[in-house]
């Protein structure tokens, strides 16, 4: 099975977020980039299903020079090649799925894997908006896999529940905590990945449909107290929940 | 301009984050001049037919038939696609529930349109539309403005007022064609009576100063009491105490429930992304200097383990 997985590059979920001083855009220096946490389960299942069933696992990331770190860590990992679709500056949403799709028609894969969303913009997308543009069936949030002969069986968190979904292949699924274990690059990955090819593309220059009006913090809470210490305390929380904040009978 | 917003069934009944989006969508359609319509897709969706017209819709597309009885991405986009062409919709609006977030990027890509998703607040401006929106998990807001409409937007659940409104309801059955590429074929409901942290009012989280994995059922039974779901931190979730669809915070869910009771949980910065939006916050923890108080409203500094029964205790009593 030939597998692609689109990938990116984001900034560490543990890093406070800051913004540039005329607050149109994220401040970008200082900040410590990895590979979107759910991305890592999406190239995870692909080296899983590639080792069990034989095929090559291509990375795909869409952005500027520094995009190409994603690729970098996902060949660290495992995966055999990579395609770079370059592009500096905002692109919309649509536009980069479009951009994608393009590369996912072209490898005809098997199966394509994408986080099901990546950690800065919180989208969650690209996957099946790719899909879509292909013609693909898609399976979004799939946080356990089965794969058959020529269809498989995905099972996805709903609210209060779970879904069975049947999907035949080739097939998008973007992929959810709880799919799988990733693992870490080894030192010799590392290495490994230094000699693996990166095809570099140019992607269409193309108009976007928005305009980032601006950023901004979330509004500051209002200082909160400290009720008291220990087991002592319990009766004026209640009191406070009852009679202040009003959120209990 | 017309807004067309897309009703979630479930079990035969709109879901309530679906109702909210039509409110929304009520109100972003006075301040563009146009009509709402709400567009449903399902098996014997009657119900949920009179809950849209019943907040505000002008008109219901329905497309009933026993191929939707489950949800079929591929049924649901036909649905969406040949309504909003019918409605001549400007601004396609679903909720970021799972099928939601599901559905609306398939939208936008049918339509060759731009999606806004997750959004916290909708306006018009200029004829244009604009959103603000959570990124990095909520540490941070976007505002964004289209610059050409269609546009596809998806509207955070117990975000948007919930309005009744009557409407004049129109109903206009759909014929849609589909090829199911994907469909589901089971539900499993989780055990009866357990709340999702993606909906609940209430939430009770733990964290790892619950020490051990069956402490948890004093969070348990916390919950039980204020009738609140469980939630978990990626700590204890990793550790493999509590699964993930109980997480909270950037690699879980965002949460913005009107109590939020943060137990053992000290704070990181990755959580409180996910949860500051609750409206009253209380944390119970054992270090007075831990991150959790800065956002909390009211604290108790003391350990879990016996801060907990005695409060769940004087809630009963």
């Amino acid at each position: 099975m030939n597998i692609a997985v689109l990938v990116k590059l984001v900034p560490d979920t543990a890093a406070q977020i800051r913004l540039t001083s005329d607050k149109s855009w994220i401040e970008t220096r200082d900040l410590n980039w990895v590979l979107s946490p759910y991305d890592e389960y999406a190239v995870e299942e692909a080296l899983k299903i590639t080792e069990a069933k034989g095929g090559e696992v291509t990375a795909i990331t869409y952005g500027g020079e520094n995009a190409a770190e994603a690729l970098r860590k996902t060949l660290a990992m495992g995966a055999h090649k990579a395609v770079h679709v370059k592009k500096d500056g905002f692109t919309d949403l649509l536009g980069t799925a479009q951009a994608l799709a393009k590369q996912v028609e072209a490898g005809g894969y098997d199966l394509v894997f994408a986080g099901f969303k990546a950690t800065d913009d919180d989208c969650a997308a690209v996957g099946p908006m790719v899909a879509t543009v292909v013609g693909l069936p898609c399976v979004t949030e799939v946080a356990q896999l089965e794969i058959g002969e020529g269809k498989l069986t995905a099972q996805r968190e709903i609210e209060g529940g779970t879904e069975v979904v049947e999907a035949s292949i080739p097939c998008v699924l973007t992929a959810q905590k709880g799919l799988n274990e990733p693992r870490y690059p080894s030192l010799k990955g590392i290495m490994m990945a230094k000699k693996k090819p990166i095809e570099n593309v140019e992607a269409e220059d193309t108009e976007p449909r928005v305009e980032t009006v601006g950023f901004s913090y979330p509004p500051a809470r209002p200082a909160g107290k400290i009720v008291g210490e220990g087991t002592d305390a319990v009766p004026e929380l209640v009191r406070l929940l009852r009679e202040e904040a009003r959120v209990i009978e | 301009m017309s807004v067309l917003v897309y009703i979630e069934v479930r079990d035969g009944a709109a879901k309530k984050a679906s109702l909210e989006a039509l409110s929304e969508g009520k109100r972003l359609a006075a301040a563009l001049g146009g009509s709402v319509s709400a567009v449903i897709a399902g098996k014997g969706v009657d119900g949920a037919v009179e809950a849209a017209k019943n907040c505000g819709a002008d008109q219901v597309f329905v497309a009933d038939s026993d191929a939707l009885a489950s949800y079929v991405p591929e049924g649901s986009l036909a649905a969406v696609v040949d309504a909003a062409k019918q409605a001549d919709a400007k601004v396609v609006i679903a909720a970021a529930t799972s099928q939601g977030r599901d559905l609306a990027p398939r939208v936008a890509a049918k339509m060759g349109v731009m999606l806004m998703p997750d959004v916290t607040a909708v306006s018009e401006s200029g004829g244009q539309v604009q959103v603000t929106r959570p990124v990095y998990a909520g540490k941070v807001y976007m505002t964004l403005k289209t610059k050409s409409l269609p546009v596809v937007i998806t509207t955070r659940p117990n975000t948007f007022d919930l309005a009744e409104s009557a409407g004049a309801g129109a109903r206009v059955d759909l014929d849609v064609s589909f090829e199911a590429k994907a469909k589901v074929v089971e539900v499993k409901a989780a055990a009866s009576g357990k709340l999702d942290v993606a909906e609940a009012d209430r939430i009770v989280t733990g964290g790892r100063g619950m020490k051990e994995p069956e402490n948890f059922k004093l969070i348990e039974e916390l919950a039980d009491t204020l009738g609140a779901a469980v939630g978990a931190t990626r700590a204890v979730v990793d550790a493999g105490w509590r699964p993930h669809s109980e997480q909270v915070g950037q690699t879980g869910k965002t949460v913005g429930p009107s109590l939020y009771v943060a137990v053992g949980v000290s704070g990181a910065v990755q959580h409180l992304a996910g949860m500051r939006t609750s409206k009253v916050i209380v944390a119970i923890n054992k270090d007075a200097d831990a991150p959790i108080f800065k956002i909390a409203d009211y604290g108790i500094v003391g350990d879990a383990l016996e801060v907990v029964p005695k409060l769940n205790e004087a809630l009963k009593g």
